[in-house]
């Protein structure tokens, strides 16, 4: 049996935030372009960015929000570390922009992350152990991705942008301190982009079982049994968020309740936000949880693998919520845009 | 002391003047001003110019203009100072000969704006903002007075449709000069119907960006013989002053204060009050500088100036004359030799050869040039020299 | 490719770094080293709150070449609660209609991309309209 990641030092949250852009393409509208509207839709409408929106201005946002939680200075902060597939740079962090912006150089580390959409808990597990070894106090671990499908492809139904943000600090000052975390990965091929390639290619089928339900549910299943607990100790759970069904089924298939998953399941208006997919989920339910209540979070990367981590609720999430916007005030704002508009705001149309 | 006096004036067309170049449009202007002046030849060259360095890959623009008229071994330089670039270069050669250092000058302005089209010719217009901090957000030069329209109609409730009078009348006034890009009047109705450019500016609420060049030839009166070939007008005084680069950087932006400490001023050199101004050739890059600048300069309470639109008390036989010869709006604006067709204009009118447009009796003109919305006032009061 | 020049001011620009006058107290944004207030020597730094309302805005329907890809967008005059007034755009409006007084927020997004595709991609400061909150 797997042993349990656990740091010396307890650590947790002690700041979090959230980040959706305000526009949504609907996925009815997608399938009235390239289905004449027919068939099944996985989920109800996606978050897509605005003009001037990237990964690095959704990490700043979502960051600016646990900074604000936490109420620590960005100075104190000596990592800052931004998880996505879709930095908008190929070369040149986005890491020292966010980490610019908040106002947490010069002294801090500062690293991009890549691991399709685990990227954001693959930041927040190194955070672990940089906090928990005692070389730090906090560091901050972003998942934000503005996602691209190519037109036409399932992909482009849920493809979709927004992010969260966790300082990740003592267990003494945490709002959420960590149980312990365990990672699940293998070369599994079922989605992937190459290098200069604008879109990516995934396995279809073959991204179901062999890689969504065999990478979560083997994480999960591990992470019960090396903490020793059952479903029924965990208060809410949050699985990575493809599509609305996945998560649902993975939920259910590992015996947890559909209430467990509900504050978490943020896919259907919101659609996959990559690295931020299953840790918006968290944010979304730390949003509604109460001291004492535990939460166990699994992600999925394609390629591939999965992170389960658990952390139990403390009296400080009741004066630190109201800190910064909740992940249903972005999601609650809200601008339908066509086709179209999506189409020339993505960078789907030639123009020189 | 010495009258300093405009001994010539000349300039083109203003327009599209796509078979011309930049030293050809400045050689016609200065040819004709020494050709007025009995063939006077300036020791100084004072040669405005707002965009050539980068609408035309030309800096050193007063070089090239003093060599190209035939002037060699004479002091030669560009003057910029945004839309008041032509004014300032008036003011280079005003005090070159006042000073003594020449006995006669030459300011030209000289502009090309057709040299590039299209969207950088948007861009080459922003270098007159602050760079760092209105360029870098957007902002263009009618984005910018559109913000002070806007806030001029919220703030005073000023009518919107009221603004129509100011281009009305520069089109009406530019009808009777030969020298106008757009000589045809235009109906109020046609404005409501123009291109919003951003709102709730519209096309016509915007002087077009035009080619053109003139020259203004100066002297101390005592260097010259007694007969000269036209009748010499004096500069009695000059006021300029500046304010800050960036509109946001103000207090209380809808406040020209520099209009009103250079009105001031040149009234003050000139010893004349504004109610014994005949006219005003004021700087009409946008409408909404028109009631900005008329309330500055003193001639409107704060708030009031668009109702001086709606009086008759602009026209070319009302209280206070203005655009006499189209302004900005009609006669174009040619960038940096704008300031100089102003000058030019008031000239004729002062000289009673400014035809169909000809003020009765005009005897002492107010011409003043703005960069950007009053960073830069420069302001001159000329006069039939005694 | 001009990067210096934005590289200068990346904190002015990313978080509203300007300065406070140590002898009237006046906050200074952008920032000039000499309060236009009593015209003393201000270089003290200080970070401005972010948050503000419309003095002006406007539509650019003819951008700048620099901006072109953005077309139209609303460029707004922002009086600050700490006092200066700066210039910049309105974002996030979606279907909401600005108006003079609207209370707007500051954002750090894209600015617009310098040269090309090919070249650095400049952040900055917008506003947007203050984002509603269920628990404030």
């Amino acid at each position: 049996m797997p042993e349990l990641l656990r740091p010396e030092r307890p650590v947790g949250i002690v700041g979090y935030g959230a980040y959706v852009p305000r526009y949504r393409l609907p996925a009815k509208e997608i399938a009235r372009i390239w289905t004449q509207g027919r068939g099944g839709l996985p989920i109800e409408e996606k978050a897509v960015p605005g003009l001037d929106e990237d990964t690095i201005t959704i990490s700043i946002e979502a960051a600016r929000n646990a900074l604000a939680r936490a109420g620590i200075d960005a100075e104190l902060l000596r990592a800052v570390w931004v998880g996505s597939e879709s930095h908008p740079y190929a070369v040149k962090p986005s890491s020292t922009i966010v980490a610019e912006a908040l106002g947490a150089t010069p002294f801090t580390q500062a690293g991009d992350w890549e691991f399709a959409c685990k990227a954001g808990t693959e930041a927040m597990v190194a955070a672990f152990g940089l906090i928990g070894s005692g070389m730090a106090d906090y560091a901050l671990a972003i998942g934000a991705d503005t996602a691209q499908g190519r037109p036409g492809d399932a992909l482009e139904y849920t493809a979709a942008a927004g992010g969260a943000a966790f300082i990740i600090g003592p267990a003494e000052e945490s709002l959420a301190v960590l149980l312990g975390t365990l990672s699940y990965v293998t070369d599994t091929p079922d989605f992937w982009r190459r290098a200069q390639q604008p879109y990516p290619e995934h396995g279809m089928r073959f991204t179901g079982e062999p890689a969504y339900f065999q990478h979560i549910g083997s994480a999960a299943r591990a992470f019960l049994e090396a903490t020793n607990t059952t479903p029924q100790d965990y208060t809410y759970a949050i699985f990575h968020q493809p599509n609305a069904k996945f998560p649902q089924r993975i939920a259910k298939q590992l015996g947890f309740t559909p209430e467990q998953i509900a504050p978490g399941l943020v896919v259907p208006t919101v659609g996959n936000t990559y690295s931020g997919s299953a840790i918006l989920g968290l944010t979304a339910t730390l949003d509604v949880a109460k001291p004492g209540d535990r939460i166990l979070v699994v992600s999925f990367g394609s390629g591939a693998g999965s992170d389960a981590m658990a952390f139990e609720v403390t009296d400080l999430i009741e004066e630190r919520r109201a800190l910064a916007p909740a992940t249903q005030d972005y999601i609650r704002r809200r601008t339908e845009i066509d086709y179209a508009t999506y189409v020339r705001w993505r960078g789907k149309l030639v123009l020189k | 002391m010495d009258d300093i006096v405009i001994t010539g004036i000349g300039f083109t067309p203003v327009g599209e003047h796509w078979e011309v170049s930049l030293r050809e449009l400045a050689t016609d202007a200065a040819l004709k001003a020494m050709q007025e002046s009995g063939g006077l030849r300036p020791q100084a060259v004072y040669v405005a110019n707002q965009y050539a360095p980068v609408l035309s890959r030309q800096a050193n623009v007063g070089v090239l203009v003093a060599d190209f008229i035939g002037l060699h071994d004479v002091e030669a330089a560009t003057v910029e100072a945004g839309g008041a670039s032509g004014m300032m270069a008036l003011r280079a050669a005003y005090l070159a000969v006042a000073s003594g250092e020449a006995d006669v000058a030459l300011a030209l302005g000289v502009e090309k704006s057709t040299d590039r089209v299209g969207p950088d010719v948007e861009t080459a217009l922003s270098v007159v903002l602050d760079a760092d901090y209105e360029a870098e957000h957007g902002l263009t030069p009618a984005a910018q007075a559109a913000l002070l329209m806007q806030r001029y109609i919220h703030e005073y409730n000023a009518e919107r449709a009221a603004f129509a009078a100011f281009p009305v009348l520069a089109h009406r006034n530019a009808v009777g000069n030969p020298a106008a890009m757009f000589r045809r009047a235009i109906k109020e109705s046609t404005y409501h119907r123009a291109t919003m450019l951003s709102d709730p500016l519209n096309l016509f609420d915007a002087a077009p960006l035009a080619d053109g060049a003139a020259a203004v030839l100066v002297a101390r009166r005592s260097v010259l013989p007694p007969e000269m070939p036209q009748p010499l007008v004096r500069i009695a005084g000059f006021g300029i002053a500046n304010d800050t680069l960036a509109l946001h950087d103000r207090d209380d932006p809808l406040d020209f204060a520099a209009v009103r400490s250079s009105v001031e001023s040149a009234c003050k050199r000139a010893n004349c009050s504004l109610e014994e101004v005949d006219f005003f050739e004021l700087y009409d890059a946008f409408s909404i500088y028109v009631p900005l600048i008329l309330e500055a300069a003193g001639f409107a309470p704060r708030g009031e100036g668009w109702k001086m639109g709606q009086d008759g008390s602009l026209e070319l036989d009302g209280k206070l004359p203005i655009l006499t010869m189209g302004g900005l709006k009609a006669r174009g604006n040619p960038g940096g030799a704008t300031g100089l067709y102003q000058v030019a204009e008031a000239v004729m009118q002062l000289r009673g050869q400014a035809g169909d447009n000809q003020i009765p009796n005009a005897r002492r003109a107010l011409v003043q040039s703005l960069s950007g919305p009053a960073s830069l006032a420069a302001t001159t009061i000329l006069e039939p020299a005694p | 490719m001009d990067i210096s020049r934005h590289w200068r001011n990346r904190k002015q620009r990313y978080r509203l770094v300007g300065e406070v006058c140590p002898h009237c107290g006046a906050k200074l944004f952008p920032p000039r080293d000499v309060c236009p207030h009593c015209g003393m020597e201000a270089k003290t730094v200080e970070t401005l709150v972010g948050t503000g309302t419309v003095y002006a805005f406007t539509t650019v329907r003819q951008a700048p070449s620099d901006f072109a890809e953005q077309s139209p967008y609303v460029v707004a005059l922002i009086s600050l609660d700490d006092g200066p007034m700066l210039t910049a755009q309105l974002t996030d409006l979606g279907d909401v209609e600005p108006y003079v007084g609207m209370r707007v927020e500051m954002v750090t997004r894209k600015l617009r991309n310098a040269d090309d595709e090919r070249g650095l991609i400049i952040y900055g400061y917008k506003f947007r309209p203050v984002l509603e909150r269920a628990l404030a």
